[in-house]
């Protein structure tokens, strides 16, 4: 069964992404357990992402100075990068903003 | 009576530029950035943050000024006593810490700092709307505090006009009730957090970009600290100030607001501020949405159970980032990949046969361009198509007419020069890069060409 999820990029983080900041995914279905944030990030990569990857993640996880949001909850509070994504979920990529 | 009018205003325009000439000069004697002198307290105890006389009754003065907001229940004589007797320290008098201190002021507030080490620009005016034309070159502290006493002549500002760092901030800090962060770089983000957590200080923190605005609580009734949520600084080519970016005047303004409005919750103890929240400010797509945000985490180096970071660091290196978000030149290009704007403008002179690429975006090139120029933005010059179309233009033009690179300020050119010598290899043209760019090129050569 296919995933449909929504991702969403902003702070500058949606440069990356042809500045398209919503993007309606679906994920096709994994043959060995449940779609993570994890795998999540490497689909974003090979799938969504125009250029210059070591911009948005590091090794097997996002960057130094994004935020990811799990239906506008920190990542921190719902498990990170093993997090289980279920339908419809809501997954925003924020960069920090740091002028004034 | 027209030219009586104009008389008259002529005259208290000279009388005020007098006047902030006497207010640089008095601060100049006074010992700039001499920490001691310009101390508000200059007490011994530095836990004591009001050696002043403090305010325990409203004068009739008082009560008519601030009735609106007196009869507000949640407010009332006990609020604005506390907004009387209450310091805010506000770190960068820009985008964000103009409405900051405007309204903190307006509000009443005993005392504010205004910290800036940058003096105004007429390019900070769009958003910075403290300051006015006829101080530009004034220190922004100075100006903001000039400012706010012209609002509210009871609040007492002081100007600090001076680079926060390791060495002054803690001893700043802890003579202010609350802290507000409206700084323009990652290196005095870090610096203000731990500084606050060091001296016990709720920080009100803003940040605006483009469209985008954020703002936050950390250290406040035991939430999470700017490291619980960053603990490792973004990579510096990561970041984007405003003046790369570019930031729409009126969003630093509402999140400035925003960060007035907590500071007032926080001095009056009202409310649910944004402590472990986030709040996330979209003004093209026209949304605010606040985001549940971690605890304070028990491993934070700075203000977890077992803090390694107990005193204060040198945050430039921590970030590999300057702690102000001035321009700086980069040094990619040996200088024989390089010409001066002069040069170049003898080559336009002579007529000789050259390719000229400007790498700045679209936009930029409607505000100002040398005539001639193929635009490549810097973001596409890796592009296959951008490469092909590029290599078709130069398979047509003879193999010893130069390929002349320009960009605002001589920066991403030297970028675009590397790239396109790599990627090119196999075409025998010379790639060099306009030194200074545009900027060099309205200074030295052209100085009607307008520099933004
Ligand atoms: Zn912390």
């Amino acid at each position: 069964m296919e995933l449909v999820v929504s991702l969403e990029f902003s702070g500058g983080a949606e440069l990356l992404f042809d500045k398209v900041k919503n993007h309606e995914v679906s994920l096709p279905a994994r043959a060995n357990g449940p779609w993570t944030i994890k795998h999540l990030l490497v689909w974003i990569k090979d799938n969504l992402l125009k250029e210059r990857p070591e911009l948005f993640v590091q090794g097997d996880t996002v960057r130094p100075g994004i935020l990811v949001l799990i239906n506008d909850a920190d990542w921190e509070l719902m498990g990170e990068l093993n997090y289980e994504l279920k339908s419809k979920d809501r997954i925003v990529f924020i960069s920090t903003l740091h002028g004034g | 009576m027209e030219s009586e009018l104009h008389e008259l205003r002529r005259q208290l325009q000279e009388k005020t530029k007098e006047i902030n000439r006497l207010n640089l000069l008095l601060r100049e004697k006074d010992g700039l950035g001499n920490l001691d002198v310009t101390l508000p307290f200059t007490s011994a105890d530095t836990n004591v943050s009001h050696p002043d006389i403090p305010c325990e009754t409203l004068s009739n003065a008082s009560i008519a000024r601030y009735s609106r907001q007196l009869i507000l229940p949640e407010v009332g004589v006990k609020g604005q006593l506390a907004l009387a007797n209450a310091s805010v320290l506000i770190v960068g008098a820009g985008g964000l810490g103009c409405p900051a201190a405007l309204y903190l002021a307006a509000a009443g507030t005993g005392c504010l700092g205004l910290l800036d080490y940058d003096t105004v620009e007429l390019s900070n005016l769009h958003r910075q709307v403290l300051h006015t034309e006829q101080r530009v070159s004034v220190p922004k502290s100075s100006s903001a505090a000039f400012g706010c006493n012209q609002l509210n002549s009871t609040v007492r500002c002081i100007p600090y006009h001076m680079q926060l760092d390791s060495q002054n901030a803690l001893q700043l800090l802890r003579q202010y009730d609350v802290v507000l962060d409206c700084t323009d770089n990652v290196a005095t983000r870090y610096l203000l957090n731990d500084a606050c957590i060091m001296a016990k200080k709720p920080l009100i923190s803003g940040s605006a970009l483009r469209f985008e605005g954020q703002l936050t609580v950390y250290n406040y009734q035991d939430g999470p600290c700017y490291r619980c949520l960053y603990p490792t600084p973004p990579p510096p080519e990561t970041v984007t100030n405003c003046s790369d970016g570019g930031v729409l005047g009126v969003i630093p303004g509402i999140i400035g607001c925003l960060q007035a409005l907590e500071a007032v919750k926080v001095i009056c103890s009202l409310g649910n501020t944004y402590s472990q929240r986030l709040l996330l400010f979209d003004g093209l797509e026209g949304t605010f949405r606040t985001i549940k945000l971690r605890p304070r985490q028990q491993s934070c180096v700075v203000c977890g159970d077992n803090p390694s970071v107990t005193k204060l660091i040198d945050y430039e290196q921590f970030c590999g980032s300057r702690a102000n978000d001035k321009e700086h030149s980069l040094e990619l290009l040996k200088p024989e990949d390089r010409i001066s704007a002069k040069e170049y403008q003898s080559i336009v002179k002579e007529k000789l046969p050259h390719l000229l690429i400007d790498v700045r975006l679209p936009v930029e090139q409607e505000i100002c361009s040398l005539p001639g120029a193929w635009n490549i933005p810097i973001g596409d010059i890796h592009k296959e198509e951008c490469l092909e179309k590029l290599r078709k233009k130069l398979q047509e033009t003879d193999d010893s007419v130069p390929v002349y690179l320009v960009c605002r300020r001589g920066n991403d050119s030297q970028e675009a020069v590397k790239a396109l010598k790599e990627k090119l290899k196999d075409m025998p043209h010379k790639f060099k890069d306009i030194y200074g760019g545009l900027h060099a090129w309205s200074k030295h050569v052209d100085t009607d060409f307008p520099v933004y």
